[in-house]
């Protein structure tokens, strides 16, 4: 895909449509998306891979490759979130290493305003860096247990020493404990003193001591307790508000990504399978995947009980080193036809009944119980 | 035949195969005193599931070790109570004897099963290893019935993969395994301690599944602890909400989720992200639970509940009483809290 395809600006959502394929998104109703023609994008990823090589034997040559993101394409604009979501080893967390550039990339570019930053070295990078930041998972291993919580939230400011001047370090470090609502005061406390929320802050507050302009958040409360996780979410929709930030919002948890996302993707082995707006995924997704995952998650509503449908996937997901062929999702789906092992299916706006929205799947369509589909074996609920 | 082949003959009296009584736990360290059960009450009949609800460091791990008798002594303690099984105290019996109970009439689930098996070991092995111990059967006897039972959980290829030792299975394997070896000798009551925390949402529902139907086909009771509301309320048929080592409320999982009766209860419920909710503020409880070394005065919730009066900070908890018909909740302000006005 050539870069002027990509800046062109004014139909961000084309340039991820192989020209000629399928219907086109103006042939669809709205979208939330739509809202954002006219707007560049501020992040962008275009066919993105990662694969990590296997070796076997003395001499270790390689034999084979995981691949982890294979081919993925999206845009984020400013101010919104983008949720992530899909199960372990589908390479959520990757893609999320791949844009902050802790990894680097196998092929495809990330385009940050304009600029692929993939190419960039040196200053030129470390002046990128300022703007792309990533808060991790686990606040107890992310947080140096030598480090005081001032020197911790003071340390993008040695690397990029023109945000603040020297003199008002200590003074902002005291301003970002205030925002994400930690006592100023405990700026010489360890790490160890805090509670698992409370360490979450600190690593929020790192995150946005450069004022950056995309939050990478990988799992940011999947390690904490239901009552301490409603206080973290809060805090991260506050602070989108006020700083304007976009987010990049990576979790197994659907309830919560619901909750803080505007868009979601669904990834399943390395590729999105599915890609819209909170409802459109979450009420009428197409794509079978989507809808298993979807139907897998308890609802705390014991009267929803037997009315609920349960599409219980079969086995497990297949290794990333050795996928499917053609549609990852062949070998566990339970529509799959004889062409899925055989065509490719490209993420493409398909009828959802409400307009459309982009879903790999050939046979996409919205999940219905009286689908002739699904079998009865395949059924509990 | 060995002594130990044979069953302990335990049988349950009154319908009830478990009922514990006023347990109480604490951990001696360097730092204090950390009371992490105080006082917790609740009887558990044949196919009735009970869920443990709690955060981290409520208890809920803890009130399990109790049961089974596997708590680390030092520095755990067990100061009071009674386990009774039918009809006889765990807690007054002999280790030689607490040995026949484990595996035989209680068994229990860890949440890491990967760590929970031994990785030297086929699987089968492992899982026949039940039936050499308890039962004295002989090696391909034992083999053959670990081959049974892994198909008795769905475990695909049994025979061939027994076998395999457990790093060649995945994650969701690995917990069908472990509840294999826990239903070998099918106990009457199985102990489920976070099953399925470690497990993506698809396989989570594949494992709740599977649990469902051994305890329709067996009829075993079954305890299941967990933090997860959405988990609890597909499966259990009571709830208990712990708090501090303290049940703050115990009902029927329909009354908890329609109209919680305790301000804790309320705060977890509240804070699940709704539909209708979207881009609001989440409710949050606020401040962080006490450190178990020095709970506060009166009722524990106290510094955290919108409720508190100063009767909540007198001494003593506020005890466990029957609100409703067959609803416990431990709250000074019970109706205050049910007739709340929602959110």
């Amino acid at each position: 895909m050539s870069e002027s395809e990509l800046s062109s600006g004014s139909e961000p959502r084309r340039a991820l449509t192989p020209s000629g394929v399928g219907p086109t998104t103006e042939d669809l109703g709205p979208t939330r998306a739509s809202r954002h023609v006219g707007v560049e994008p501020i992040l962008s990823a275009r066919n993105l891979t990662k694969y990590y090589p296997l070796s076997s034997g003395v001499i270790r040559h390689t034999v084979g490759h995981v691949k982890a993101v294979d081919g993925v394409s999206f845009d984020l604009f400013p101010g919104e979130t983008l949720g992530i979501v899909g199960e372990s080893g589908c390479g959520k967390s990757t893609l999320g290493r791949l844009l902050v550039s802790l990894e680097k990339p196998t092929s495809g570019s990330i385009i940050f305003q304009g600029q692929d930053i993939t190419t960039l070295r040196g200053s030129q990078m470390r002046r990128l860096r300022r703007d792309i930041q990533i808060v991790f998972q686990d606040p107890y291993t992310s947080l140096d247990p030598r480090k005081t919580v001032g020197d911790i939230i003071a340390e993008p400011f040695k690397i990029h020493p023109e945000v603040v001047p020297a003199g008002r370090r200590q003074a902002r470090v005291k301003e970002l404990l205030e925002l994400v609502g930690l006592n100023p005061e405990h700026i010489n406390r360890y790490p160890h003193e805090f509670s698992g929320g409370q360490r979450q802050r600190i690593g929020i507050a790192r995150g946005i001591a450069l004022n950056p302009k995309v939050l990478v958040c990988d799992e940011p409360v999947s390690a904490l307790d239901v009552s301490v996780q409603a206080q973290v979410v809060n805090l991260l929709v506050r602070l989108q508000k006020d700083l304007n930030l976009a987010y990049i919002f990576v979790a197994h948890d659907l309830s919560v990504v619901r909750h803080i996302s505007d868009r979601v993707g669904v990834m399943y082995l390395g590729r999105f399978m599915e890609m819209g707006d909170e409802d459109q995924i979450y009420d009428r997704s197409t794509h079978p995947y989507t809808q298993a995952l979807m139907s897998a998650v308890p609802v705390p509503d014991p009267e929803a009980r037997d009315k609920r449908e349960l599409i219980v996937l079969h086995g497990d997901v297949p290794s990333p080193a050795n996928p499917p062929s053609a549609c990852r999702f062949h070998t566990r789906c339970w529509r799959a036809h004889e062409d899925c092992s055989v065509k490719v299916p490209e993420l493409l706006p398909r009828d959802d009944g409400a307009g459309g929205h982009d879903s790999a799947c050939l046979y996409a369509e919205v999940f219905s119980k009286a689908s002739e589909d699904i079998t009865a074996a395949d059924q509990v609920g | 035949m060995s002594r130990k082949s044979t069953r302990l003959d335990l049988r349950p009296t009154d319908g009830k195969v478990l009922d514990v009584n006023d347990l109480h736990v604490e951990f001696r360290t360097r730092d204090g005193v950390a009371k992490a059960i105080n006082g917790v009450t609740f009887s558990l009949s044949h196919s009735e599931t009970l869920a443990i609800l709690g955060e981290s460091g409520s208890g809920k791990s803890v009130t399990a070790q109790a049961i089974m008798g596997i708590l680390d002594t030092p520095p755990a303690y067990v100061t009071g109570g009674q386990v009774n099984y039918c009809g006889t105290d765990l807690l007054k019996m002999e280790e030689k004897d607490m040995r026949r109970v484990r595996g035989d009439h209680i068994a229990m689930i860890f949440q890491d099963a990967l760590s929970s098996l031994n990785p030297v070991f086929p699987v089968g092995w492992q899982i026949a290893e039940m039936f050499r111990v308890h039962r004295g059967m002989n090696r391909s006897d034992a083999q053959a019935e670990a081959v049974k039972l892994m198909e008795r959980v769905r475990i695909p290829a049994a025979k061939e993969r027994a076998g395999n030792y457990p790093h060649q299975f995945s994650g969701g394997m690995r917990q069908r395994i472990m509840i294999a070896m826990a239903i070998a000798l099918n106990p009457r009551v199985l102990i489920a301690d976070e099953p399925t925390t470690a497990l993506d949402v698809t396989v989570q529902a594949q494992i709740m599944t599977l649990l469902k139907e051994l305890q329709e086909e067996s009829g075993m009771g079954l305890i299941l602890i967990t933090h997860d509301l959405g988990v609890v309320a597909d499966v259990a048929d009571d709830i208990a909400v712990m708090y501090c080592g303290r049940f703050v409320e115990h009902c029927d999982v329909h009354r908890l989720y329609a109209n919680p009766a305790h301000p804790y209860t309320v705060g977890l419920i509240d804070s699940i992200p709704r539909l209708d909710q979207k881009g609001e503020q989440l409710y949050a409880i606020g401040g962080l639970p006490p450190s178990l070394t020095n709970l506060p005065t009166g009722c524990s919730f106290n510094p955290r509940c919108r409720f508190a009066t100063d009767k909540c900070r007198t001494p003593g908890a506020p005890p466990l009483i029957e609100v409703e018909d067959g609803r416990f909740a431990a709250c000074y302000h019970t109706e205050e809290v049910l007739n709340r006005e929602r959110v």
